[in-house]
């Protein structure tokens, strides 16, 4: 609660209102008290209420339950981050008190459940505590026998009063989400919302207003990345896609294959990772670029069949939603170790292009670049979404859909001639199987070295021009790509430079950063093969280039990407700042490690 | 955000012409000719001549047009088929074939897809897929080629290889047991499973149009002689070396589950011609029937308004 007026709690007196910008709350509990769907509450009506909102989750990777933590920050301006500490904490069990306090900043307000929790005096020094008995009100508001069950909305009740948030709105989100049971159910979401919200917390605290936020021109949707992303290859045009479950990839393929037959597409469970890259490449074929996605995992048995569309030129777009891996890893942590893969993950000269979203909104735009891209260059390309981007929420601003929907029916009239693999470097998108070639020669597309009709061709020569063909289509494509905006100056002593999800965060650090008068700027990388123009002059910009990344440091002291940078650039400033304990990148956590770096002379290994 | 996504044309640098005929009009069927493209690479005297002849004779027989077909194939000599058809083809990777044209097959129900490859692309590296396609009951035609061996890498033992035969990974010959085909396609659900050789073509050209005009995942085990590395395999099937063709009995029922897996038992040479037949829908059937009730609900709107909605909901 940045810029909020802290005072000590008043005892007895009326409680006070303070004017607040933003807030950090974190709920932690075990998965099955429904703590996603209190997040979920918040975000959408930050989302209705025109605030920026970012959350950020944790779900146990086994499916009876455990621990697990949502946390939402809602503020007035531009919200970066989930935020590093939470202003409240509410903790529904022993366990849940214990591990969380360490996220709430001095002073904050631990909210507890006195029916569980034993507050610690040591702590009750340190943070604000507040006892609300929530299993046992919850039970008296909606009866005994939904065991745990409506715990969650109680606690929005609290919340929402504590925050002064809009009554109506909440009440509205209530019954939509649970407007389509029994009559029963949304009325015992009521009771347990208005229990909450009429407990008397008054006499214990002050509560909180948020600023009026800035008043935006369109409205905004909340989603998730995953959901951002379906959406968005939806909107491109895309109308096949196959699969196999993985975690946090499922998301998506459950969306395309509930939401494509309303559009006359068509989403294909699998019998493996194999069989999806393979399918999707043959619908792309058929002529319409189709979609596959999957895990690292998956993404590993992908590999082949990704290689033949390189070399065939089929169109392809492959989601990879990281997670902490080699082999099942960390499935539900976050990583950011599959851009190795993304790039070079082929056997033999396999150039594809790789695009990393930095948020859940760029999700959306991105996989309608993506189709675009594997459409114009007949190329596949992979998105490396990951696990924190995927599950979080975020509002954005609505999209104008009108405008951005493609309709990709392929045209299928008759041609004189088609020249598939033309070594004029003419980039040539594919003809649809179906379409008519009135010289009688039809394309073959195959995986064996061709000429420029498709027909194999071990030829030296052959091999030469053709293996500069594929990569000449991704160096044209390169000198097209918009140059990366630096954020801050475009020069300085410290340049962070990061790539997907790592944007907010990195931006935060340097907004702190230079609130404390140190040189430092940042730039986010999304278009990572091939790299965009201009990093030469803006790397020239900085003494040392930071680059942070949520993967091992490597044998050689930097990560994938710094790896990638240094190859290219040549330039011994190039740092690796890495870490993988499977959790974003902390705003703090930057900034200690640039210190310390810094303190290092910079210099390691 | 930016809100203009780059413009791609959808067919970039190439031009449309008319149609050579009017799309009504009557067209003669395609010759030989017009349906060879590459020279085949295969030896002279392999099996798998007979089955392309065949191929060119069933779409002048049967009057399909050069872009209305889809000839498919994994990698094996067998595979290489597409290269020599005059019509979109295309030469995937070992094993994979079938959800390749699963693909094609699922996005283009105007498009006649037909799968070659060989045992080792079928039954081995692709076994899964082939188990998993006939499951879903995905409408296209496969034609394994079947050699007994692996015939493209020269020589090893492949999944129908039988006990004994000696290859280059099997040098004091297989010890593994090989594959049924026939009761693999029984078994994982294939609804049209016949069986045939290439050296009684009229019946193979029998059993290839009637699993053209089965309406699924139709499939033909073709033995097709590797004259190079497994030379007289077939002999016993064949009537010319002092063989037996003996057909599929008269009485026997092709619905008969059970039945035609008793006549997979049969030593060899066994029988020809159709085993299995089920008129079970295809998935493209299940999944237009989806696709038909989920517009229903969207009548008259346009993409884009389908997705407001959505967005609307996510607010
Ligand atoms: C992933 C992969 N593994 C191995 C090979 C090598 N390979 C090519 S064809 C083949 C076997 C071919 O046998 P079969 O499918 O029976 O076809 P045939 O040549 O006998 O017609 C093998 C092992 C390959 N191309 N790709
Ligand atoms: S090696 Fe055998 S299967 Fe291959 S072309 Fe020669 S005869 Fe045919
Ligand atoms: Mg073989």
């Amino acid at each position: 609660m940045s810029e909020s007026i802290v005072t000590p709690p008043v005892n007895g007196g009326t409680a006070k209102v303070s004017k607040i910008s933003e807030a950090v709350i974190r709920f932690a509990g075990n998965s099955q008290d429904g703590i996603q769907a209190i997040g979920g509450f918040l975000a959408r009506l930050a989302g209705r209420s025109e605030q920026e909102v970012m959350t950020f989750m944790t779900i146990p990777a086994t499916i009876s339950g455990g621990p697990s933590i949502f946390q939402v920050r809602i503020g007035s301006g531009e919200v970066l981050s989930a935020g590093d500490e939470a202003d409240v904490l509410v903790a529904f069990y022993p366990h849940s008190y214990e591990e969380h306090i360490g996220a709430l900043r001095k002073g904050g307000i631990v909210l507890y459940d006195s029916d569980h929790v034993q507050p610690n005096p040591e702590w009750e020094k340190q943070y604000r505590h507040v006892a609300v008995p929530i299993t046992s009100r919850t039970v008296e508001a909606i009866g005994g026998t939904a065991k745990d069950k409506g715990k969650n909305i109680f606690t929005l009740g609290l919340v929402a009063k504590m925050f002064d948030l809009n009554v109506p709105k909440l009440e509205r989100l209530i019954s939509e989400r649970f407007g389509g049971k029994d009559e029963s159910v949304v009325r015992s979401a009521m009771s347990a919302f208005h229990a909450g919200y009429g407990y008397s917390l008054g006499e214990v605290l002050e509560t909180f207003q948020f600023r009026e936020p800035a008043r935006k021109d369109r409205q905004q949707v909340v989603m998730t990345g995953n959901e951002a992303l379906a959406y968005g290859l939806i909107a491109a045009g895309i109308r096949f896609g196959a699969a196999y479950p993985i975690t946090p990839w499922s998301e998506v393929m459950e969306i395309l294959r509930r939401e494509l037959p309303k559009y006359g597409g068509t989403f294909v469970q699998c019998e493996d990772e194999i069989a999806s890259a393979c399918m999707a490449i043959g619908a792309g074929w058929a002529g319409r670029v189709a979609v596959t996605g999957s895990s690292g995992p998956g993404i590993s048995l992908k590999g082949e069949a990704i290689g033949w569309a390189v070399m065939a030129e089929v169109p392809l777009v492959v989601c990879d939603i990281q997670r902490g891996g080699p082999a099942t890893g960390l499935p539900t942590n976050v990583e950011q170790s599959d851009l190795n893969i993304a790039c070079y993950g082929g056997h033999g000269d396999s150039p594809r292009v790789v695009i990393a979203p930095v948020g859940v909104e760029d999700c959306f735009y991105t996989a309608i670049e993506a189709v675009n891209i594997a459409r114009k260059y007949s190329v596949p390309v992979i998105i490396l979404s990951d696990q924190s981007i995927a599950t979080r929420i975020e509002a954005m601003e609505e999209p104008k859909l009108e405008k951005l929907c493609q309709d990709l029916t392929p045209d299928l009239s008759a041609v004189a001639d088609y020249t598939p693999y033309p070594l004029d470097g003419t980039v040539t998108p594919r003809l649809a199987a179906g379409t008519p070639i009135l010289s009688g020669k039809y394309p073959i597309s195959t995986g064996l070295e061709h000429d420029e009709g498709g027909h194999p061709s071990g030829a030296p020569k052959m091999h030469l021009q053709m293996t500069a063909r594929r990569r000449r289509k991704l160096q044209t494509l390169a000198a097209q790509l918009p140059q990366p905006q630096v954020y801050g100056p475009p020069e300085g002593n410290i340049l962070l430079l990061g790539w997907g999800s790592t944007q907010g965060p990195i931006r935060e650090a340097v907004d702190r950063a230079r609130a404390a008068g140190d040189s430092v700027s940042a730039l986010n990388l999304r278009h990572l093969n091939p790299l965009p123009p201009g990093l030469e002059n803006i790397f020239a910009g900085f003494n040392h280039v930071l680059v942070v990344e949520a993967n091992d440091e490597g044998i050689y002291g930097y990560g994938q990407l710094a790896g990638i940078l240094r190859a290219r650039f040549c330039l011994p400033k190039i740092i690796g700042l890495n870490k993988t304990d499977g959790l974003t990148w902390r705003v703090g956590e930057i900034l200690e490690r640039v210190k310390s770096d810094v303190a290092a002379g910079l210099r390691r290994l | 955000m930016n809100d203009t996504a780059i413009q791609v044309p959808q067919r970039g640098n190439i031009t449309s012409v008319p149609p050579a005929t009017p799309p009504d009009a009557p067209r003669q069927p395609l010759t030989k000719k017009e349906l060879s493209a590459d020279h085949p690479t295969w030896c002279p005297g392999c099996g798998d001549f007979a089955v392309l002849a065949l191929y060119f004779k069933l779409v002048e027989k049967r009057k399909l047009w050069h872009e209305k077909i889809a000839t498919v194939a994994g990698i094996g000599c067998s595979s290489r088929f597409p290269y020599f058809v005059q019509a979109h083809g295309a030469h995937f990777i070992h094993g994979r074939a079938l959800p390749f044209a699963s693909g094609i097959s699922l996005s283009r129900p105007d498009l006649h897809v037909f799968v070659f490859g060989g045992d080792g692309d079928a039954y081995s590296i692709g076994g899964n897929h082939l188990t998993h396609t006939a499951r879903k009951n995905i409408k296209m035609t496969y034609v394994v080629m079947d050699n007994w061996v692996y015939g493209l890498t020269k020589k090893q033992t492949s999944p129908t290889s039988p006990l004994g035969f000696k290859s280059k990974t099997d040098g004091s010959g297989a010890i593994d047991q090989p594959i049924n085909p026939m009761k693999q396609l029984i078994a994982a659900g294939a609804s049209f499973v016949a069986r045939a050789t290439h050296t009684n073509p009229n019946h193979l050209l029998q059993m290839m149009e009637a699993a053209m005009d089965h309406d699924g995942f139709s499939v033909i085990e073709c033995l097709s002689e590797c004259v190079e590395f497994y030379e007289g395999a077939f002999d016993a099937s064949n009537p010319r070396k002092g063989g037996k063709f003996e057909t599929v009995p008269a009485s026997h029922d092709v619905t008969d589950e059970v039945a035609a897996y008793k006549l997979a038992d049969a030593p060899f040479p066994g029988y020809f011609g159709v085993f299995y037949k089920s008129g079970r829908p295809t998935k493209n059937a299940l999944e237009a029937k989806i696709n038909a009730d989920a517009r229903l609900k969207v009548a008259g709107k346009k993409d884009w308004e389908i997705l407001q909605a959505t967005f609307d909901r996510l607010k």
